[in-house]
């Protein structure tokens, strides 16, 4: 079979070679700090490198979402296959992985930010091992969630970030370290605990004949559970509309909300990422957050097409709050890491605002948000993190004229402050465009499309406005010299850097591969969602 | 009565395992009189005895017999519930040997391993008991004997104090349940369960007497696995027994409890001539909802054991609560009237026995070293000891019930029996109760890892003896998290009484 190495699949790989890591780095002694440093550098490097290779032979005509022979790089074992009794079906739970058009992009932006977050970790100086095995650890979680196509797997690593995540915020973190941390895992947990309930019902509710013994088998499979026919009659969640699905739909929504996350339920994300390391904060901003809208798409729409549709107009507006909220929030702030954070809230809900007008353009752009918003935010956080290292102050206030001792961590600035407020010729402009232009598309939408553009203005106005207190106007002369960005530093923010800018002057090398697989998400939830429509 | 002794003399053979244990009590007893200062010889010897009882117990796999005049049942449910017995009375034994709070008090030794087996053989009869009277002795030996082992550090006032409460609780509630008891014989006139279901089945009785009894019995069952409101022994007695009781109490002595009570209400109230329904489930006579008294009772427990264990510093006091909690979540698998939720049940006590007894170990090694069971003890000790620290995070994150541990799959399969019966507002309270469970195992984590160790700052050792005894929990608890198809197997087969279809 091709895409193998040494017997084993490159999504495994690229799964579970942090756990390598991980044991790599339990044995290296204490005092062997560079070792532990480069060891997670050369295994996240080796992810950038599959994730390459993936990316390189990426099949673009193959649509996945709802078929087996759609996803490539498939892997599927048998894990757990329960015999069985009178009472009660055969259970089986795969080892199921594949990607389609909408996670390679994620794949590719989680390996890229756990690179780049092991540079920006550094300077870590407490506990250095413990940091590299959360570190990684949490790696294979987060990758683990963009491949697994089984809801069993897929939960089973968006809940293995948890506790390396309440580690990296609440031991390598800042003041309210321990607030922050246990918010964030109280918020995280009610939410996929939810998602569980309605995991479970999904499970019950589907079930697929095996073509050998003719057996109905229960199966956590997300393919089948996007097929209505595998509904069972008389189960949970069958049929189209009723109110069993909406409680369903509802439950994995909040859990995917409170990971976008999407007012109201957001109060996590400003402490976590205020308190959180700069690497952490980054990996936060750029791939956690993906996976709520992730999760979104590549579950709650396909599985739920009708809820999907029914509750677009819903959607709407709580992405419109989440656009101008998050705007208006960040422009109060006087912290330079919670003005990042209001943004992420705010771009965040473009990537709704994109999604739920369910037409490729929309579609398209969410998907493409996701990933822009996850290299341009880690840039922001990366520089928040440059400018705190120097001064140990993040108050907006403190600074002025940083143009004239800083000018290379200047020109960064500029192109991810830029990029950020949607310039033309920048990625972050193109996605933007698309989700806009999907929703105004949608009739009911028109209204709050419109309305959500002053996102854009207030975007430009909090931006230009850091950029004029910050870099402009006059030295403080508190700081003395500041000392520019040095080669580690750059050699983080320029890749970054680059990748917006192509793929801001040719965004053709992401879209083409998600045309496909949007085109048919997009066919999928219109079909099914007809079809309850026709039903009802 | 030729035939009678006969066939008392035939059911003796399915009697091995119970026979073993009674064997081992005199014989402890009798070996502590002789090996009194050496007590590691009776140790051993009841280590064995025990053992066999188990190798006896695990061999009656697959029978499906009732013994001694309707008695007791040997069947899947009670070679189950024994083995899990066993299995726990083992571990404490090696608990025991590293237990400086037991390993002090030389002279009385014998009489705690003879009290252990004691208690054990309990356990074994009310696993398989059939009969009311049964029931109650069986019920009876265990607390009697765990009474005695509560206050067993007699020079602490708390293990006094601990005990002496446990037997007024017990006491009382033992004697409600008497009480219950009578009212039903005297509604059915039978002793046991399968006579007070063909009675029951033949003329229904008056439905609040029925009610009233019902509620009777149920205060001895909650006591037993100490639901809310029967509770209030549990925190107290936990707190002041040595630490390897309270670790006995909480895993074998609640799993014994609700053996008696899923087969009581199974058996005494499933409505035989209702033939129509779904396999595996079954509904009750006359609609008699009794699995409603049950739900509230879950939800009680389990809201109340997390709230109340979010305020406590003493790690014994914060593990008895979070034992409440749990209590309440098995007894949702009750509530379900199917075998899918008794399977779940079953389930989720062979998880809680790794995750739990490791937290224990955990806490008493602790106390060995640093002398104190309080939070604050904690502090920094992910530093001072890694493998305890990582090894109790994971027991923790078990029993908070996230994945990949043994107690994620516990959970797992008691909401799948409840969404599968549609009782989905308390799959939905089980959940949420499990983000209350989050903060306070947490909270310990908080200490362990994200606080510096303050005054004593030197690392803490482990024998290896001790650190191997410690992997040996944590292996499971990780490994059932990942593959856990054998263990739910052994839980589908196990569902099966004597005397049910």
């Amino acid at each position: 079979m091709a895409y193998h190495f040494l017997g084993i699949g490159w999504l495994s790989w690229i799964t579970f070679l942090p756990i390598i890591g991980m044991i790599i780095v339990l044995l290296i002694p204490k005092e062997a700090r560079s070792a532990m440093k480069w060891t997670a550098v050369g295994i996240t490097f080796l992810q950038v490198v599959i994730s390459v290779l993936v990316y390189l032979n990426f099949n673009y005509n193959l649509s996945g979402i709802n078929t087996q022979e759609g996803m490539q790089f498939v892997e599927k074992a048998k894990w757990i296959d329960i015999q069985s009794v009178s009472w009660f079906g055969r259970l089986r739970i795969e080892y199921f992985l594949g990607v389609d058009g909408i996670s390679v992009p994620m794949v590719i932006l989680t390996a890229l930010i756990s690179f780049i977050a092991v540079f920006a970790s550094w300077k870590i100086d407490k506990a250095l091992k413990g940091y590299m095995v959360m570190l990684l650890l949490l790696d294979t979680g987060m990758m683990g969630v963009f491949v697994s196509l089984d809801f069993f797997l897929f939960y089973v690593f968006w809940e293995l970030m948890l506790l390396p995540m309440y580690f990296l915020i609440g031991i390598w973190g800042g003041a309210r370290r321990e607030y922050a941390a246990i918010k964030f895992f109280l918020y995280t947990l009610a939410g996929s605990v939810l998602m569980l309930l309605a995991m479970i019902a999904l499970y019950f509710s589907v079930a697929i004949v095996d073509p050998a013994t003719g057996e109905k088998i229960h199966t956590f499979n997300m393919l089948a559970m996007m097929n209505p026919a595998n509904f069972q009659p008389d189960s949970l969640l069958v049929g189209f509309g009723t109110q069993m699905r909406a409680f369903a739909y509802l439950a994995l929504f909040i859990g995917f909300a409170i990971k976008v996350p999407i007012f109201p339920f957001h109060t996590w994300l400003p402490d976590a990422h205020v308190e959180a390391p700069t690497a952490i904060s980054v990996i936060l901003a750029g791939v956690l957050l993906k996976m709520g809208a992730y999760g979104l798409i590549r579950i709650s729409f396909p599985i739920f097409p009708e809820m999907a549709q029914k509750y677009a107009f819903a959607l709407a507006i709580l992405a419109f709050i989440n656009i101008v909220y998050g705007a208006l929030c960040a422009m109060a702030q006087k912290d330079f890491k919670k003005l990042i954070a209001y943004s992420s809230i705010s771009h965040m809900g473009i990537v709704l605002l994109g999604m739920t007008a369910l037409n490729t353009q929309g579609m398209m752009g969410a998907v493409f948000q996701m990933f822009n918003h996850g290299t341009i935010t880690a840039m922001l956080f990366l520089i928040v993190g440059v400018i705190y290292d120097r001064t140990h102050t993040r108050d907006l206030d403190a600074f002025g004229g940083l143009a004239l001792t800083m000018p290379k961590y200047t020109g960064i600035v500029t192109v991810a402050f830029f990029a950020a407020l949607g310039l033309p010729g920048l990625s972050g402009f193109i996605s933007e465009m698309f989700s806009f232009l999907g929703a105004f598309q949608v009739d009911k939408l028109r209204i709050i499309t419109i309305a959500s553009t002053l996102g854009i203005v207030l975007t430009a106005a909090y931006m230009l406005w850091t950029l004029q207190r910050v870099f402009l106007g006059k030295v403080n002369e508190k700081w003395g010299i500041l000392l520019d960005v040095d080669a580690r530093e750059m050699f983080m923010l320029v890749p970054l850097a680059i990748i917006i800018l192509v793929l801001g002057i040719y965004p053709s090398f992401m879209l083409n591969v998600m045309t496909s697989s949007v085109n048919h998400l997009v066919n999928l939830i219109a079909q099914n969602g007809s079809a309850a429509a026709l039903l009802q | 009565m030729n035939i009678f002794i006969q066939q008392i003399q035939q059911n003796l053979a399915y009697f091995l395992p119970e026979t073993a244990l009674v064997v081992t009590l005199c014989l402890s007893i009798l070996a502590g009189l002789i090996f009194g200062k050496t007590p590691k010889v009776v140790a051993w010897f009841v280590f064995i005895g025990v053992g066999a009882a188990l190798f006896f117990a695990v061999k009656q796999a697959g029978v499906s017999q009732e013994i001694f005049s309707g008695m007791i049942a040997v069947d899947p449910f009670a070679v189950f519930f024994k083995s899990l017995a066993a299995v726990c009375t083992l571990t404490i034994f090696l608990f025991s040997i590293f237990s400086s709070e037991v390993q002090t008090t030389v002279k009385r030794m014998a009489e705690y391993y003879s009290l252990l087996v004691a208690m054990t053989l309990g356990m074994f009869l009310m696993a398989g008991a059939t009969n009311v009277l049964m029931m109650v002795l069986a019920m009876e030996l265990t607390s009697l004997s765990s009474y005695i082992v509560a206050g067993y550090t007699k020079e602490a006032a708390d293990s006094s104090e601990a005990s002496l409460k446990y037997i007024i609780y017990g006491a009382v509630s033992s004697g409600i349940m008497l009480y219950g008891i009578s009212i039903l014989f005297g509604l059915t006139g039978a002793m046991d369960y399968a006579g007070i279901n063909h009675s029951l089945t033949l003329n229904a009785p008056n439905y609040f007497a029925l009610l009233t009894a019902t509620i009777f019995i149920v205060v001895g069952f909650g006591y037993k696995i100490s639901a809310v409101p029967f509770h209030f022994w549990t925190p107290d007695v936990y707190e002041g027994a040595p630490i390897t009781i309270t670790a006995f109490l909480s895993v074998a002595s609640k799993a014994a409890g609700f053996a008696m009570m899923i087969r009581f209400f199974k058996v005494i109230f499933i409505d035989t001539t209702i033939l129509a329904v779904p396999a595996g489930m079954w509904t009750s006579l006359y609609g008699f909802e009794w699995n409603k008294l049950l739900a509230i009772l879950s939800v009680l427990t389990m809201t109340l054991g997390n709230l109340v264990a979010v305020w406590q510093d003493n790690l014994k006091r914060l593990l008895a609560y979070s034992s409440i909690a749990h209590a309440g979540y098995m007894l949702m698998g009750v509530v379900v009237l199917s075998n899918q939720g008794i399977a779940a049940v079953l389930i989720y006590l062979m998880m809680y026995l790794f995750m739990n007894l490791g937290a224990f170990f955990v806490v008493m090694l602790v106390a060995n070293k640093t002398g104190s069971e309080d939070i604050s003890a904690y502090r920094g000790l992910g530093y001072r000891a890694p493998l305890i620290g990582v090894a109790m995070a994971i027991f923790l994150v078990s029993l908070t019930g996230l994945p990949p541990t043994a107690g994620f799959i516990g959970k797992l399969y008691l909401f799948a029996a409840l969404l599968d019966a549609k009782w989905i507002w308390l799959a939905v309270v089980g959940a949420l109760n499990s983000v209350i469970s989050l903060y306070y195992y947490a909270r310990v984590l908080r200490y362990m890892f994200l606080r510096n160790p303050e005054g004593q700052t030197g690392s803490i050792t482990l024998q290896r003896s001790e650190a191997i005894l410690l992997l040996a929990f944590v292996i499971p608890t990780l490994l059932f998290g990942l593959y856990f198809g054998p263990l739910v197997e052994l839980a589908n087969a196990s569902v099966q009484m004597f005397g049910i279809r």
